[in-house]
């Protein structure tokens, strides 16, 4: 904790001083393209779905990296600063934003894109007890939309000349968005009902499973990031068996003996690795957004059909 | 009730029963060595050992992935190689042991954080390489149990040289030349109890399994027969307590099993016969000729 603060700081110092030392290198002189930034992966491929060739995208945080404990760059600084856009989920995701912003002095407009959207609360509570907000609105792709519409304004707002290609690009993508959620609906079918349900530590199914009908459980006292208890194991066990749950994504119980252990327990599949809040690399099995939905619903189905 | 609180974690969940059959398999191999090493007067040797097996751990695993034997071997071959060249160079220069093996065992301790950040996410990488009692699997089972049969083998092998290593040195070399031998043969003990360690308890849980029964033990008994009796009956009990402990208090496994030894540890500075705080404040009885 201490060593992720002194590098934020010293991050930020670093970053400071490179804005001072060189305030014109940062303007790209080459394209007249619109210079987006969006703060992780999977708004930055909703944002290039929209922008088409009239937007450079840079995304803050990288595939396969945590936006909800990343800690910024210097280099961000700098990206922020040249950005004539910044496309921010919100809802409480980039707790690191206000400050980067601050760091930054960017006066780019920031385009919050889950604006419209109705926040869901997650199991989880914050420090003062109160449930969190979950941010993880683009699990349902109805909210997905959403956030099209609204980056599609956004740019609208910056780039007046580009609307008919922002219009006509977003467009095409909704109709895409509605062809995967008849998709992911569909194969939510194919799973008998009464076997619709898993165990995951990782709260971030939430829009996902009020959107299509499926139980996402988290286990019971399991802190995710402390090493678990004698009591913790035997909770879950328990529970799995109770419930008679046929599937556990546990992913931040990291060591997979661990998981092996409680499968052979309780009998249950261990489900195959889900992404949530970040793509995979380019080649991966999530390199889109729509390929994220589609792998982590075939991993559901693979888990949960018979 | 008495069943409930004692034996019914065990008889309901199987991952219990392989903790705790771990936890004894490493209190039987364990304290024997920890005895010795107490008496030689290097009770941080262990420490100091358990930080050198991380860098062949991590090579172990950047080689064949979450491989148990693979991580258990480069963690052998690190601290072999780490026990002897601290041994040669305390023979063949000026430094004494422990300095050698400071300096070693701390280049060990930077090469094996270099090396498993290189590969990414340090924090998942060092709950991978160290297992949890918990997650005892049966390879993992197999390697304690082996270790721990090994090192009682060799240890009924070398007693008497080891015994008199320890109390007179000197009359030994007078005597034999088998001192340097067995004091191979007994750090390379050392070192694969360690590993073994590892598996269940992680690094530094691993050494406490160790040192701490066969501290506790010192305060019991003059003999070290008594004493080697006296530490694993106190590793057993720790890890069948800590076991316990962590499922009823819910506390992580293996700083439980650790805490419960200390406990032992404190009550026996203070109630232990042989030179425990309360008997030496009590008047003793003169010698008479």
């Amino acid at each position: 904790m201490i060593a992720r603060r002194l590098l934020l700081t010293a991050g930020f110092a670093a970053g400071a001083v490179a804005l001072i030392a060189t305030p014109a290198a940062a303007q790209d002189t080459h394209t007249n393209k619109i210079k987006a930034v969006a703060t992780f992966s999977i708004l930055g491929d909703l944002v290039r779905n929209v922008g088409g060739d009239r937007v450079e995208i840079t995304t803050l945080v990288g595939p396969n990296g945590d936006a909800h404990v990343y800690s910024p760059t210097p280099g961000d600084a700098r990206k922020l600063a040249a950005a004539d856009v910044v496309f921010v989920n919100g809802l409480g995701l980039e707790g690191w934003m206000t400050r980067l912003v601050t760091a930054s002095g960017t006066k780019a407009p920031m385009v919050l894109v889950t604006k419209g959207i109705t926040p869901r609360h997650m199991q989880d509570e914050d420090k003062r007890g109160r449930p969190a907000i979950d941010p993880h609105a683009w699990q349902s792709i109805a909210d997905a939309k959403i956030y099209v519409a609204n980056i599609r304004d956004g740019l609208v707002a910056i780039d007046p000349a580009g609307k008919a290609t922002y219009d006509a690009n977003a467009a095409a993508y909704l109709a895409r968005l509605d062809e995967l959620e008849q998709e992911v609906k569909a194969a939510i079918d194919s799973i008998p009902a009464d076997r619709r349900k898993i165990i995951t530590t990782h709260d971030a199914f939430g829009y996902f499973g009020a959107a299509y009908g499926m139980a996402f459980i988290a286990p019971e006292g399991v802190s995710t990031e402390a090493e678990p208890s004698a009591k913790d194991v035997a909770k879950i066990i328990t529970q799995i068996r109770k419930q008679r749950i046929p599937a556990v994504f546990l992913e931040n119980i990291s060591d997979p003996r661990l998981m092996d252990q409680i499968a052979r327990e309780t009998g249950a599949i261990i489900g195959g690795t889900l992404y949530s809040d970040a793509l995979s690399e380019p080649g991966g099995p999530a390199a889109t957004y729509i390929d994220m939905m589609r792998h982590n619903v075939r991993e559901f189905a693979k888990a949960l059909v018979g | 009730m008495l069943y409930t609180a004692l034996i019914a974690p065990f008889a309901d969940f199987e991952f219990m029963r392989r903790a705790l059959i771990g936890s004894l398999a490493l209190a039987l191999g364990a304290p024997p060595v920890g005895v010795f090493l107490m008496l030689r007067r290097m009770s941080l040797i262990g420490d100091a050992m358990a930080h050198a097996i991380l860098p062949g751990a991590a090579i172990g695993f950047l080689l064949a992935g979450l491989s148990l034997f693979a991580m258990a071997g480069g963690g052998l071959i690190a601290g072999f190689l780490i026990a002897f060249g601290a041994g040669l160079i305390a023979r063949a220069t000026l430094l004494k042991e422990d300095a050698s093996l400071a300096a070693f065992f701390l280049i060990s301790l930077a090469l094996g954080v270099t090396i498993v950040s290189a590969k990414g996410n340090n924090v998942d990488l060092l709950h991978f390489l160290f297992g949890s009692v918990l997650a005892i699997d049966d390879p993992a089972l197999m390697l304690i149990a082996g270790i721990t049969s090994v090192s009682l083998v060799v240890l009924a092998l070398i007693w008497r040289p080891l015994v008199l290593e320890c109390v007179d040195p000197g009359y030994l070399r007078s005597v034999s030349r088998a001192g340097g031998p067995v004091h191979i043969a007994f750090l390379a003990l050392v070192v694969l109890n360690l590993v073994g360690g590892f598996q269940a308890l992680g690094t530094l849980l691993a050494v406490g399994i160790m040192m701490l029964p066969a501290v506790v033990s010192r305060f019991w008994a003059r003999d070290i027969t008594t004493m080697i009796g006296i530490a694993i009956g106190c590793a057993a009990i720790s890890g069948y307590a800590g076991l316990l402990v962590s499922y009823h208090a819910n506390l992580p496994s293996g700083p439980a099993i650790i805490l419960v030894a200390g406990a032992f540890y404190a009550l026996s500075v203070v109630f232990g016969p042989v030179g425990g705080l309360l008997w030496l404040a009590l008047p003793q009885r003169h010698l008479e000729a």
